[in-house]
């Protein structure tokens, strides 16, 4: 029998620089993979750093939105939901909520008339297990129609250039209709009284397994009445908080949960852009706001209202939104439950 | 017993595949805001705790079935090296799950799995436990692909430098051919 092929003698030495080099090029992978060769990429962490204001973030809490004040509740469904998404929340019932009525901007202690966009947080919790969570505000559409252009956004308006902001509407002219609700809109007395807006594109799946994409609202049961912002300014720094525990003390504020459903061939990409008014509406359910706890020893301070936290029969589009603003409230939460010590509890609530 | 059995191979190259996925998709994942973080976190929460379960699969065939034994030439620190990073891949297949798992549930997250599964929570909502579990996560992560890299480094300097069958052990078939090779006497 011929001997087998007899394998050409390798040098240890080559052996050990093919090790070395196999490692080597593993440990660069996994660097290109965590973005650390690439500065210039948008990271969830570079974006909630740009909310920062040139003092510093204020520490322990949230990044933006961070003033603000929990309510517990209910979400009353009416049953009407079911036809729309299989989520327990639709099936006609009671269920509990933490919710949280919240300013936009990253100073838990600015001034309440200083503030135009005003939000509200609610998680709904089900039988099930399930939860759903949401964080909507009271402008009717968003000012930009990606997360990069947001995180542009939030450079211009930091920017000392007089010229960034001008140069910013005119590469993003879709901030022309959010700019026209800010400098335009009423504002009101109250978190009672405005109407909170989902903006961001979702999909429901029905029993029957057909999908549809929506978006959501509160539309407030209190008139809301104007009150011009020289007055408003006049009420105090925290006049909203004082307003909105003084009015539940005397009973509940409701809103009515509306779905709108798209029609096939409406974008669900951009939050920047309504959908016509003549789209199909759904009234689901009522939520109400029934007791005020001040946020330092609040059920809502440590939650994260992700509005990717959806229940099964819910599910994100293709809006962009979702998704960056998932990955931005987690480090914001990150940093925040961090610094817990930074934003103590009072005595009450210590012992949590 | 000159390799480990044919399941215990299965299972250690499965989960070799399926650990490095994680390791890459944890840190990317914290490092995205495009469409992909949301499939890419469900992936990682999913996967991670495929991976708790076939660990702990693996741990109990490990302690039935056992492990050939080492070279006898292998020097003592050797031998040692090879035993203590083997328990620590072990603890680290397992600790990083249960870690990631409770760490979402101290931060009053739900944990949904990959076609809709809810987990219940594995420890109570406290800011405090958060940030430990998180930076545990972090940490041990970035550890577990230390221990990783250097095993692999070992297992090529077994297969290429020593050429004393401890790869083939693991390899199986795919080493059979080297194995014979290796065999030949040497002239
Ligand atoms: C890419 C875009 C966005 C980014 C980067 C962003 C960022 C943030 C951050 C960092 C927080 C604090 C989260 C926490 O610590 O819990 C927050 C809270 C909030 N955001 Fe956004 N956001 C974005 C888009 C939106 C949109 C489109 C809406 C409304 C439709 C919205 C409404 C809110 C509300 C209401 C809160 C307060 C929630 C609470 O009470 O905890 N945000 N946002
Ligand atoms: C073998 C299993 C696992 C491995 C190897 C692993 C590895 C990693 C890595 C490397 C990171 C990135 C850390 C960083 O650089 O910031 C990460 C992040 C994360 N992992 Fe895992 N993981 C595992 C299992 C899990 C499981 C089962 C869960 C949850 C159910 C989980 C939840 C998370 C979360 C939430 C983050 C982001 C943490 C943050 O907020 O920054 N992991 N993981
Ligand atoms: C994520 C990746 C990996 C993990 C977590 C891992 C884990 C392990 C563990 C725990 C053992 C000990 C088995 C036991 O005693 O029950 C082992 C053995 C082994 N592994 Fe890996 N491994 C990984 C990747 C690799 C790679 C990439 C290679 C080769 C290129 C490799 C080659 C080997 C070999 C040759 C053995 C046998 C060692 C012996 O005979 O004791 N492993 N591995």
């Amino acid at each position: 029998m011929p001997a087998p092929p007899r394998r050409a003698p390798r040098s240890a030495l080559g052996s050990l620089v093919l090790i070395a080099a196999v490692v080597a090029f593993a440990a660069a992978a996994f660097a290109y993979a965590g973005g650390w060769l690439s500065p210039q990429r948008l990271t969830p962490d570079r974006l909630v750093d740009a909310f920062a204001p040139p003092g510093g973030p204020a520490l322990g809490h949230r990044r933006n939105h961070a003033k603000g004040i929990c309510f517990t509740g209910v979400f009353e469904a009416n049953g009407a939901g079911a036809a729309l998404s299989t989520a327990q929340a639709f099936a006609k019932g009671v269920y509990p909520v933490v919710g949280r009525f919240n300013l936009g901007t990253p100073n838990p202690d600015a001034a309440d008339a200083t503030v135009r966009v005003r939000g509200l947080g609610v998680e709904i919790a089900t039988p099930d297990g399930q939860q759903w969570r949401m964080a909507l505000i009271d402008p009717p559409v968003f000012a930009v129609s990606t997360p990069g252009a947001f995180f542009e956004l939030l450079h211009a308006s930091a920017s000392k250039d007089p010229e960034a902001m001008k140069t910013f509407a005119a590469a993003h002219p879709e901030i022309a209709a959010f700019g026209a609700w800010a400098n335009g809109a009423p504002w009101t007395g109250s978190y009672a009284e405005e109407r909170y807006n989902g903006l961001n594109a979702f999909v429901f799946t029905d029993a029957a397994g057909a999908r549809r994409a929506v978006r959501w609202s509160l539309v407030p049961e209190a008139r809301p009445a104007p009150v011009p912002l020289e007055e408003l300014a006049k009420r105090g720094p925290n006049f909203l908080e004082e307003e909105i525990a003084q009015r539940l003390r005397s009973g509940p504020a409701r809103w009515t949960m509306v779905v709108t459903v798209a029609d096939p061939g409406d974008s669900t990409a951009d939050p920047s852009k309504a959908w016509p008014d003549d789209r199909r509406k759904v009234e689901v359910g009522t939520l109400t706001a029934q007791a005020i706890v001040a946020e330092a020893d609040g059920p809502c301070r440590d939650i994260n209202y992700d509005p990717t936290v959806l229940p099964n029969g819910m599910a994100t589009s293709d809006d962009p939104f979702p998704a960056a603003r998932s990955s931005a409230y987690r480090v914001s939460f990150d940093r925040r439950a961090a610094e817990a010590k930074d934003y103590p509890r009072t005595a009450t609530g210590a012992s949590r | 017993m000159t390799r480990f059995t044919s399941l215990q191979r299965a299972l250690h190259w499965i989960m070799a595949a399926c650990i490095l996925t994680m390791l890459f998709v944890g840190v990317h994942m914290v490092s995205t805001v495009s469409p992909n973080y949301l499939a890419l976190f469900t992936l990682h929460r999913t996967l991670g705790i495929a991976i708790l379960a076939l660990a702990l699969i693996r741990l109990a065939v490990r302690l039935r079935s056992g492990a050939p034994p080492l070279p006898r030439d292998l020097p003592a620190p050797m031998k040692l090296a090879a035993q203590g990073s083997h328990v620590a891949l072990y603890a680290l297949m397992i600790g990083l799950p249960l870690i990631g798992w409770a760490m979402l549930s101290a931060g009053g997250y739900p944990v949904v799995l990959w076609g809709g599964i809810w987990l219940p929570p594995i420890a109570p909502q406290s800011d405090g436990l958060h940030t430990a579990l998180w930076a545990a996560h972090v940490g041990l992560g970035l550890l577990l692909y230390a221990v990783v890299l250097l095993h692999l480094a070992a297992a090529l300097f077994h297969a290429l430098v020593r050429r004393d069958g401890v790869f083939q052990a693991m390899a199986g078939d795919l080493g059979r051919e080297r194995a014979a090779q290796a065999r030949q006497p040497a002239e």
